[in-house]
C-alpha cells in the first residue's frame, strides 16, 4: 500500500481479500442469514450472473450445513432487464434457473459479487417481479464499494470497501478465474493492459 | 466554317502525323503541315478514329424524354465519340411508320451532335404479329435500313422469314433482338450458379442460341443478310462463327458492357446491373472478346438504355432493364479489348466505325481517315486515367454499371463532318450543323 | 454479426450458435406467467409485408412484443403507387418515423438486400422471406427444432446430422436458407426433388442431390417437407399431383422407412395429400406445430441480438468510459 499514486502512470491492482478471507465471509453470512431469516426455513438463493452464482453456490453449501437441509438454489441472468444495453453489443444470454418450488411467498435472497451503483439489483428485482412474488427479496454481496446512483442497499455484505470512482474492483473466483482474490486496481491501468485485472476479455467486469 | 489543326496526333495509333480539317472534309494529312488553321489542337499522345457509329441505341423519344431525348443522347453519343447513332424503335408511339421514323430522323437532324439512323420496327407494335410497313420506313425522309423489334424477339419463324425475304428489295436488315419468349418467362438474370443461388428467375444462353440458330438457317435459307444484336454468350459466337464459315451473310454486335461485367455482380441485387440480354459469365466475356477480336463479331454496339433514377432505384423484380454506355463505350473497349492485346486501334476503329456503318449502310459514316474524306473524327486521350462519373454525363440518365470505376481513357473531341461536336472532353457550345 | 440478417450466408458459426442458445434461453419465458421482457422498450419495429404471411407476420410480432417493441404493422400489399417506388418511398417513410428496425416480407428476391444495401432507411433489416431467395428465420427454427431433437444443449452444432430437404427446392427460400445454414452448422444435407424443381447449378451447392427419396429416407435423422404449390403442375415441373405424391410425397409408408430417431419437418402451412399425408403430419414424429413455438424463441432471440445492444452509429467507440459506474460490466 505505499505505491505512490501519479496521474500519469495508473496504479496496478491490488489484493485486498484473498481466498481464506472470502472462505470466512461466505460463512459468516451463511450464519447471519440463518440468524436473521430464523432457521431459513422459506430462503432461496438466487445467484446473479457470473460471479454471484459461484458465490450463491458457495453460500448454499455453508447454509446446508448450518441449517442441516437442502436450500434452494437458482440463478438469475439480469441481462434483458439492463439499463445499460444499448452501450455495448447485444450479449449472450446466462442461464436463467429457477428452483422448481418457485419463489412466490418465499424469502428470496439475491447474491453478488460486488455492489457498486446498484443498477443490477435494480435488474434483478424487475425480472425477480416478472417470474413471481417473493415474501421478501434481501441482497448478499461480497464487497460492497459504495458510490450508489439507486436507493439500495446490501443485506448482507462481506467487505466494504472505500473505493474512488477511478478504481476497478475485482472479483476472482476459482470457478472462473482459477483463484479466489478480491482486487483493487486503477480503471485506465486495467484499461491500458488486459492482464492485469480483466480475467474474461469478453466480461472484464471491472468497475462495478 | 471553323478550320482545324491537330498536330501530331496517332491515326489509327499510327505514326503521329498532321490532320488539317477544312470544309467539312479532311483537306490534308501528312507530317509538318504548314496550312493555317482557325484552332490549333496539340494532338499529342491521342489517337484518331474515324467517328464512332453506334448501331443500337435508344434514344428513348418520342415517349420517354424523362430518360432520354434525342438531343441529349446525341450529345452524349458525342462525348463517346460517336457520329452516327442508330435509334432503336422501340419508342412510345413505336417507330412502325415512316410518320414516327421521320420524326426522329428530323430530331436527329436538328440537334446537330450526332447522326441520327432511325431504326424501323419489324412488326406493328413490336408485336410480333403482323409486319410493319418496313417499304414505307425505307422511302422515307430516313431511309430506314434496319429493321428491328429489339427489347422483344421476333419469335415467330413465319415473320421473321418473311422479313428477312421482305428487306431484300431494298438492301435492308434485321437486326434480331434473339430470346426464346416462352424459356424466358420471368427472367431476371443469367441463368446458373448465381440464379439458383440469389432465386431470380433465369435468363438461360439457349434461349438465345436457339433464336439465332433459326435465324441463320433461315437467313441462308431465303439468301438474306441477318444481324444479331448483342450477342452474350459463347455458344452464340460457335452459331455465329459456323454461320459465317458457311458463307452466309450474317453480322453480329457484342455490346460494351458484355466484355467486362459479369452475372456475379447481380449478388449485390443493384439493378444497375439488370439488362437485357443479362449479364452472363466470366468464360462467356472471354469467348466473346476472342470473337470480337476475330471478326466474328462485327461490331461493338452500346445497347445505349437510358432509364430514369425510379426505374432502378427500386427493387430487382420491378426494376428496369439497361444501361446507358455512349459515354464508356470507347473506354471499355480499350481495357477489354486494346489493353489486353486483343485488338489493336486499327481493330477498334473496324469493330466500332467501319463495319457498323457497313451494317447500316449508312455511306457518309465509317470512312477512312484519308484526304477528301467528310472529317467525321474522333481524338482519343488513351493515358487518361480518371473514376466514372455519371453526373458527367450528357445523357438525361445515370443508370451506368461504371459509377466508381476507374476506366482508362477519354474522348478529347469529336467532329461530325468537320465541326467539333466535343473539344478538350467538353461539349461544343452548339452542334453547329443547324 | 452483422447489423441486418438478410441471408444466412452472412452467419458465421459462431453467430448461428448464439442465436440459437439465445433462442433456448429465451424459450424458458413461454412457461412463465409474465411472458415478457422490457428489453426493447422504446424500439420501434415495423413489419413490413408486401406479401401475406399471417404466421410469419403473427411469430414475429407476438417476439417483438414479449420483448415490449413498439410494433408497426405496415401492410404494404394492395399499394396503389407502383411496386418498385413504393419500396423506396415506404422506406423512406419508416425512416422518417424512426424505425429500428425493419422486418420486411416480400415477392422479389434481393428486396430486403437492397433495403440493407441502400440508404433509404438506418435501422436493422431482418428477411421474413423474399421471393425465392432466403427466409432466415425459418431456417433459424429449423435448426433449432433440429438441434433440440438430435443433439440438445447450448453450444452443441448439428456436425454430422443428416438432414433431407423435399420437394420444389427452385422456388423454396426456405430451402436455400437452410442449405447455408445447416451446412455451416456441420450437417449433411441432401436436396430430393424432381429435376425440374432443382436449380440450374445447384451441383456447386453444399448439398448432395437425390432423385430418389425412397433411397435416402434410411439415411436421414430430419426429413424437411418444403410446400410444393399446385400451379408448378401447369408449368410442367411434373404432370400431375398424383405422380409427384407418389414419387416424392411423405406418407405412413415412407416414414416407416426413416430411422427410429429421425423427425419430419415441415415449415407450414402443408398441403395434405400431395406433398405430406395425415398419418404423417399427425404422426409425433412430425414437429411442425413445434416449429410454430420456436419460431417465436429464435425469432425473439434474433431482434435482441440485432436490436438489444448498440447501435453502431450511436455507439462511443469506448463504451466503458461512460459515467455510469456500470455501463462497462
Ligand atoms: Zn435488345
Amino acid at each position: 500500500m505505499t505505491t505512490p499514486i501519479s496521474a500519469s502512470a495508473p496504479r496496478p491492482p491490488h489484493q485486498v481479500l484473498d481466498a481464506g478471507d472470502i472462505t470466512r465471509i461466505v460463512t459468516r453470512i451463511a450464519h447471519e442469514i440463518v440468524e436473521r431469516a430464523k432457521g431459513a426455513d422459506d430462503v432461496v438463493l438466487l445467484g446473479i450472473h457470473t460471479r454471484g452464482v459461484h458465490l450463491a453456490r458457495r453460500l448454499q453449501a455453508r447454509l446446508n450445513q448450518v441449517a442441516g437441509r437442502e436450500i434452494p438454489l437458482g440463478t438469475l441472468d439480469i441481462t434483458m432487464y439492463r439499463d445499460d444495453l444499448r452501450l455495448k453489443p447485444a450479449r449472450a444470454l446466462e442461464h436463467t434457473e429457477i428452483p422448481a418450488e418457485g419463489i412466490d411467498g418465499k424469502l428470496v435472497i439475491l447474491v453478488d459479487d460486488v455492489l457498486f451503483s446498484g443498477r443490477t439489483i435494480r435488474a434483478a428485482l424487475d425480472a425477480l417481479s416478472d417470474i413471481g412474488r417473493p415474501r421478501a427479496v434481501q441482497l448478499a454481496v461480497l464487497v460492497d464499494r459504495g458510490h450508489r446512483e439507486l436507493p439500495i442497499r446490501a443485506d448482507y455484505v462481506g467487505k466494504n470497501l472505500p473505493t474512488s470512482l477511478r478504481e476497478a474492483v475485482q472479483v476472482q473466483l476459482a470457478d472462473t478465474d482459477g483463484r479466489d482474490a478480491v482486487l483493487v486496481g486503477d480503471r485506465d491501468y486495467a484499461a491500458r493492459s488486459s492482464q492485469a485485472l480483466a480475467a474474461q476479455p469478453s466480461d472484464p467486469h471491472l468497475p462495478e | 466554317m471553323t478550320s482545324y489543326l491537330i498536330r501530331n496526333v496517332q491515326i489509327l495509333g499510327g505514326a503521329p502525323q498532321d490532320i488539317l480539317i477544312a470544309d467539312g472534309v479532311f483537306r490534308e494529312i501528312g507530317t509538318g503541315l504548314t496550312a493555317e488553321a482557325d484552332i490549333d489542337i496539340d494532338g499529342h499522345g491521342l489517337i484518331a478514329l474515324p467517328g464512332l457509329v453506334d448501331l443500337h441505341t435508344h434514344l428513348r423519344e418520342p415517349g420517354r424524354e424523362d430518360a432520354e431525348t434525342v438531343l441529349t443522347g446525341t450529345q452524349a453519343a458525342a462525348k463517346g465519340g460517336y457520329t452516327a447513332v442508330h435509334a432503336m424503335a422501340n419508342t412510345f408511339p413505336v417507330a412502325d411508320t415512316a410518320g414516327v421514323v421521320e420524326q426522329v430522323w428530323r430530331l436527329g437532324q436538328e440537334s446537330g451532335y450526332c447522326d441520327v439512323q432511325p431504326v424501323g420496327a419489324v412488326t406493328v407494335g413490336l408485336e410480333g404479329k403482323k409486319l410493319a410497313e418496313l417499304g414505307a420506313m425505307h422511302d422515307s425522309a430516313a431511309g430506314v435500313r434496319v429493321f428491328s423489334d429489339d427489347g422483344k424477339c421476333v419469335d415467330d419463324a413465319v415473320i421473321m422469314r418473311r422479313a428477312l425475304e421482305y428487306v431484300k428489295a431494298f438492301d435492308g436488315v434485321v437486326a434480331q433482338h434473339a430470346q426464346e419468349p416462352r424459356l424466358t418467362e420471368g427472367a431476371q438474370m443469367n441463368e446458373g450458379q448465381v440464379s439458383g443461388e440469389l432465386g431470380l428467375g433465369g435468363w438461360p444462353a439457349v434461349a438465345e442460341e436457339a433464336i439465332i440458330a433459326r435465324d441463320v438457317l433461315l437467313a441462308a435459307h431465303v439468301g438474306s443478310r441477318l444481324h444479331v444484336c448483342h450477342l452474350s454468350t459463347a455458344g452464340s459466337v460457335e452459331i455465329v462463327r459456323w454461320a459465317k464459315a458457311k458463307g452466309w451473310d450474317v453480322t453480329a454486335e457484342v455490346t460494351p458492357h458484355h466484355l467486362l461485367l459479369t452475372d456475379e455482380l447481380v449478388r449485390s441485387y443493384d439493378p444497375v446491373y439488370k439488362v437485357n440480354p443479362p449479364l452472363r459469365t466470366a468464360a462467356d466475356v472471354e469467348a466473346l472478346r476472342a470473337a470480337l477480336a476475330d471478326g466474328t463479331i462485327d461490331a461493338v454496339a452500346t445497347d445505349h438504355a437510358p432509364h430514369p433514377a425510379e426505374d432502378k432505384d427500386c427493387e430487382w423484380a420491378v426494376a428496369a432493364m439497361g444501361m446507358v454506355g455512349l459515354e464508356t463505350a470507347l473506354s471499355v473497349v480499350q481495357q477489354t479489348m486494346v489493353d489486353t492485346g486483343l485488338l489493336n486501334w486499327e481493330g477498334v476503329a473496324d469493330r466500332m466505325s467501319h463495319r457498323p456503318a457497313r451494317i447500316g449502310r449508312l455511306t457518309g459514316h465509317g470512312r477512312p481517315v484519308s484526304v477528301g474524306e467528310p472529317a467525321n473524327l474522333v481524338l482519343f486521350d488513351p493515358a487518361y486515367r480518371g473514376l466514372v462519373d455519371p453526373d458527367s454525363f450528357a445523357t438525361r440518365s445515370r443508370n451506368t454499371p461504371y459509377r466508381g470505376l476507374d476506366l482508362p481513357g477519354r474522348v478529347h473531341a469529336t467532329f461530325l463532318r468537320g465541326t467539333a461536336t466535343v473539344l478538350a472532353g467538353e461539349l461544343a457550345e452548339q452542334g453547329g450543323l443547324k | 454479426m452483422k447489423r441486418h440478417l438478410v441471408s444466412t450466408a452472412d452467419l458465421s458459426r459462431d453467430d448461428a450458435l448464439l442465436i440459437l442458445d439465445t433462442a433456448e434461453e429465451l424459450a424458458h419465458l413461454s412457461g412463465r406467467s409474465v411472458k415478457k421482457l422490457p428489453t426493447l422498450r422504446g424500439r420501434t419495429v415495423v413489419n413490413l409485408f408486401f406479401e401475406d404471411s399471417t404466421r410469419t407476420k403473427t411469430s414475429f410480432e407476438v417476439a417483438e412484443k414479449r420483448l415490449s417493441a413498439d410494433v408497426i404493422n405496415f401492410s404494404a400489399k394492395g399499394s396503389s403507387v407502383s411496386k418498385g417506388e413504393s419500396l423506396k418511398d415506404t422506406a423512406l417513410t419508416l425512416q422518417a418515423m424512426g424505425a429500428d428496425a425493419v422486418v420486411i416480407r416480400h415477392h422479389a428476391s434481393g428486396a430486403p438486400a437492397r433495403l440493407a444495401g441502400s440508404d433509404w432507411l438506418h435501422g436493422s433489416v431482418i428477411n421474413a422471406g423474399d421471393g425465392t431467395h432466403e427466409h432466415p428465420t425459418q431456417a433459424l427454427l429449423d435448426a433449432f427444432t433440429i438441434r433440440r431433437h438430435l443433439n440438445p444443449g447450448t453450444g452443441h452444432d448439428l456436425a454430422g446430422r443428416r438432414v433431407a430437404i423435399v420437394g420444389d427446392v427452385l422456388h423454396s427460400r426456405v430451402a436455400r436458407s437452410n442449405v447455408h445454414l445447416l451446412t455451416t452448422l456441420g450437417a449433411e444435407v441432401t436436396f430430393v426433388a424432381p429435376p425440374t424443381l432443382l436449380p440450374i447449378g445447384i451441383e456447386n451447392w453444399p448439398c448432395q442431390v437425390s432423385y430418389d427419396l425412397d433411397a435416402v429416407l434410411p439415411k436421414t435423422d430430419a426429413l424437411m417437407m418444403l410446400r410444393v404449390q399446385r400451379e408448378r403442375m401447369n408449368a410442367a415441373f411434373f404432370p400431375t399431383e398424383r405422380e409427384y405424391s407418389r414419387r416424392y410425397g411423405m406418407n405412413g409408408i415412407r416414414m416407416a422407412q426413416l430411422p427410429e430417431h429421425a423427425i419430419v419437418m415441415h415449415p407450414g402451412p402443408m398441403v395434405r395429400g400431395m406433398e405430406i399425408t395425415a398419418e404423417v403430419a399427425d404422426s409425433p414424429r412430425c414437429t411442425a406445430v413445434e416449429q410454430v413455438a420456436n419460431g417465436v424463441s429464435v425469432r425473439m432471440a434474433v431482434l435482441y441480438l440485432l436490436l438489444g445492444g448498440a447501435v453502431f452509429a450511436d455507439a462511443p467507440a469506448d463504451a466503458s468510459r461512460t459515467d455510469s459506474p456500470e455501463a462497462a460490466k
